[in-house]
């Protein structure tokens, strides 16, 4: 089985949880012996110079040949990014660090940039693509997310293949009540060119179903997974005095940092000896500093600005909790990674994770007397903590890609399937 | 010749409310749920229950009997949400077929915690019951029959009682099996009835589970079982939850109908007969002695202490609330001990089990928590709030009665060491 993927971020050029997802479902097919053709974007143009590009031969070569045998990655010049920010998320895999400063393009809410400049590459990207599966054999076209969708459909449409489209997030998630309608538009006509929608979670099949108007049997929900570090024991360093709560990915409206801020606000009331790491960046972190000035928690609240590779590392180790207020988060990865990393965690109910997590704590993202309460029964008690983090890792260890990489393998049969049964017709 | 012996638990916990960091004040329980599970369950169970009971011992002419153990916890809901349902346990008492067992009023765990406190609560439920029944509890039973060698003395110490009821668990009998009555190893008075497990669970968990291989269970089926019996066994202790009968058997799997015709079908065989506890010690001697050195339970598979105490989650919180009695015995302040008392039901030990949790089962089923770490969360932010009052109670007492109760105290605490040598591990 051959599949014509087209993404946008892939390790370690990463802003988000995409990336993340895109490099454990790859690697995972990839075991399963399915051929695939990962189509990303070169990222250039940062007037600063100091990109690396990462074009084929690079990944091939920085690449461990034992982690991706069946893989291919051509890589397209375009000016793809999916989210607006000060910086990106890097994660440090086993094939070395490279830091990506992806160009800014401005605020993400603002129409003008958010349309123009984006559109451009993401038309760009879609002839390119289509050049590429021009020469390239597959059964199957897979979609990331709305940057990739008219590409999708484009090389579904010449190549005479069916299409996956595969929802990471939707504009209700990034935008909340402002949605973008361009890509609203873009999004919806990928989903209904689509012979299957794959969702990250029900929350988001919800969201595809109810905004989008693709009919429910039409969507399945692959959740995502985590790679295990395989380290199951927390290191905590002896002169480490103050308990410490983490908030880690980009701030920004989806990520709800205000909501974190109120309740470490609340949280202070009680303890006294405990500091509350931002770690990220996004539209909205000046916003969040100057708020945590004038709430007067200025001091106890501390900003990393964008993290990467072991730094992030080293935050989930530091960590006593960590926390997820997200307002609207499809899957969460990073919950999983904190819970594989032995860290108790705080998710907002508004998250695909908390449908499939047991052992993490919950909360309605609003719920500022509740976020605190649970944020100080952790601290306050041992026995919480312990529970959590034992229990938390065992769960994540049931997240495997493997998994998730065999739906996928069941969806792509099924869609081939439907495609051959169409054209004897 | 085969007895059968049903006895009933009839138990509903006083669940707390939310009640988070930044509360105060000793409004604790959640008086809007547990009205409202309290009448549904009186709906769906003890009424239909009680009435069918009722009409079973006037069809058998006396020939049907059966024993309840309610706690002091559900009387007293019953009480204020469904008086209904204590007006026809008063009518069934009345028959003179029905027996009421003795236990903790707050059906706590106080037994493997607080020497004291047991003793004073299993006085508390025997005089409720004398009470409103009538009648005076001649045999005792645990909280989730939670029972070792230590409990057979402390039940002389109080006195009154003939029997105790234990879990027939496999592993303290052996080859013997629990259709006899046996004798504690720790009291030459005390006799012990142990349930019959396997038929006991055919009705309780297995009756409406279609992978069963003997589903669907009929009367008739389950009648055969208890022939069988005829020759390896004096009685038959077959001891479940009361809401096994329309609550966690619902009314469509066809539980009433089978508690219908159980007893015509059990006593067509001319040998077979219902006995309650105390009419079967009377009738039987004891065989044998059973020796339970470790803690053993009716509640899993493991029939232990894991339910209530398998994490260090739960370890804390009885560790806590017991570290309190003496604070808030010191108190003398009624309303703080009476809360004190609630936050001792088993059953808010049992919301934070984690055992089963992620794979969603029968704990699940009885929690209104939506995870474990919710509960633990809930009742230490309660017994912080309860520790506070108490603190607050003892500044505010006048001097003379301070150091009155300071003597009691250090009596208290003496008694405690002694106690914590007797109550040490035994799980």
């Amino acid at each position: 089985m051959k599949t014509f993927m087209l993404g946008w971020e892939f390790p370690p050029f990463i802003s988000g949880g995409l990336g993340t997802a895109c490099y454990g479902l790859t690697k995972a097919m990839d075991k399963l012996g399915i051929k695939v053709t990962f189509v990303l974007p070169k990222g250039t143009g940062n007037p600063a110079g100091s990109v690396k590009t990462i074009g084929a031969n690079d990944v091939r070569t920085a690449t461990p040949s034992e982690q991706f045998t069946n893989t291919k990655f051509r890589v397209i010049s375009s000016n793809l990014k999916p989210y607006a920010s000060v910086g990106s998320h890097e994660h440090n895999y086993s094939y070395g660090k490279i830091l990506l400063e992806i160009p800014d393009i401005g605020p993400m809410f603002s129409p003008d940039n958010y349309t123009g400049d984006i559109l451009a590459a993401v038309s760009q990207y879609a002839e390119k693509a289509m050049m590429i599966a021009g020469v390239e054999d597959f059964d199957v076209v897979h979609a990331h997310d709305w940057m990739t969708y008219p590409a999708g459909k484009a090389v579904s449409c010449q190549n005479h293949k069916p299409l996956v489209v595969h929802v990471h997030s939707t504009e209700f998630d990034r935008s909340g009540e402002h949605v973008n309608q361009t890509v609203y538009d873009i999004e919806r006509m990928g989903m209904h060119a689509a012979s299957k929608v794959i969702a990250v979670s029900n929350l988001t099949k919800e969201t595809i179903v109810k905004h989008y108007g693709v009919p429910s049997a039409k969507v399945e929900v692959v959740y995502n997974a985590v790679e295990h570090n395989g380290d199951g024991i927390c290191h905590i360093p002896a002169e480490k005095k103050d308990k410490i709560v983490l908030f880690l990915g980009r701030i920004t409206m989806q990520k709800g940092p205000e909501y974190f801020l109120a309740a470490a606000k609340k949280v202070l009331q009680v303890v006294d000896n405990v500091k509350f790491i931002m770690a990220g960046s996004g539209d909205m972190m000046h916003q969040i500093i100057e708020l945590a000035a004038s709430m007067g928690i200025g001091n106890k609240v501390l900003f990393t600005g964008f993290l990467s590779g072991e730094d992030v590392n080293r935050a989930y180790k530091m960590a006593d909790l960590y926390v997820m207020p997200s307002v609207s988060e499809p899957f969460g990865i990073s919950s999983l990674e904190a819970m594989d990393r032995n860290v108790p965690v705080l998710m907002s109910k508004q998250s695909g994770i908390a449908e499939v997590v047991t052992h993490a704590l919950k909360v309605d993202f609003w719920d500022i007397d509740e976020m605190a309460n649970k944020m100080i029964a952790v601290l306050k008690r041992p026995q919480l903590k312990t529970n959590l983090s034992k229990n938390g890792f065992h769960e994540s260890c049931k997240f495997k890609w493997e998994d998730s990489a065999m739906k996928v393998k069941n969806i792509y049969e099924e869609v081939i399937e439907q495609a051959k049964s169409k054209e004897k017709k | 010749m085969a007895s059968v012996c049903f006895y009933f638990q009839v138990h509903q916990p006083q669940r707390l409310r939310h009640y988070n960091i930044f509360d105060r004040g000793d409004n604790y329980l959640d008086d809007y749920k547990n009205a409202e599970i309290c009448r549904k369950v009186a709906n769906k169970c003890y009424l239909p229950a009680n009435k069918l009971m009722l009409e079973l011992i006037r069809k058998h002419k006396r020939k049907f009997r059966i024993s309840y153990s309610i706690t002091g916890v559900l009387l007293e809901q019953l009480e204020r949400f469904a008086p209904e349902v204590l007006t026809t346990f008063k009518q069934l008492a009345d028959t003179g077929c029905v027996e009421f067992l003795g236990e903790t009023y707050h059906h706590s765990l106080a037994f493997l915690y607080s020497k004291d406190e047991f003793i004073e609560q299993v006085k508390a439920h025997r005089q409720t019951i004398k009470q409103l029944f009538g009648q005076t509890p001649r045999i005792f039973r645990n909280t989730e029959l939670i029972y070792n060698n230590g409990l057979p003395p402390i039940i002389d110490q109080i006195g009154g009682f003939d029997a105790i009821i234990a879990e027939g668990a496999d592993h303290i009998l052996g080859y013997r099996n629990a259709n006899f009555v046996y004798r504690p190893p720790t009291s030459t008075k005390l006799k012990l009835l142990l349930k019959n497990y396997r038929l006991s669970d055919d009705i309780a968990f297995r009756f409406s589970n279609r992978d069963w291989s003997q589903w669907p269970l009929t009367a008739d089926k389950f009648a055969s079982w208890i022939n069988a019996v005829n020759g390896c066994g004096n009685v038959v202790n077959l001891f479940m939850d009361y809401e096994t009968f329309g609550e966690h058997q619902w009314e469509d799997t066809g539980i009433f109908n089978f508690l219908r015709h159980l007893p015509q079908a059990i006593l067509r065989h001319p040998d077979n007969n219902f006995k309650t506890p105390s009419e079967v010690i009377r009738t039987y001697p004891p065989v044998d002695t059973v020796d339970v050195p470790y803690t053993i339970s009716w509640a899993d598979i493991e029939r232990d202490l894991s339910a209530w105490r398998g994490n260090s989650m739960q370890e804390n919180a009885l560790a806590e609330l017991y570290r309190l009695e003496g604070k808030v015995k010191n108190t003398e302040n009624a309303g703080l001990i009476d809360i004190w008392r609630r936050l001792q039901t088993s059953d808010h030990f049992y919301y934070m089990c984690t055992k089963w949790f992620a794979d969603g089962d029968v704990h699940k089923y009885f929690n209104h928590y939506n995870s474990p770490y919710d509960a633990y969360i809930n009742f230490m932010n309660v017994l912080d709030n309860l520790d506070r009052s108490c603190s607050e109670a003892i500044l505010k007492k006048p001097q003379r009665i301070y150091e009155l109760s300071a003597e009691r105290q250090s009596k208290t605490s003496n008694d405690n060491v002694v106690n914590s040598l007797c109550f040490s591990e035994r799980t």
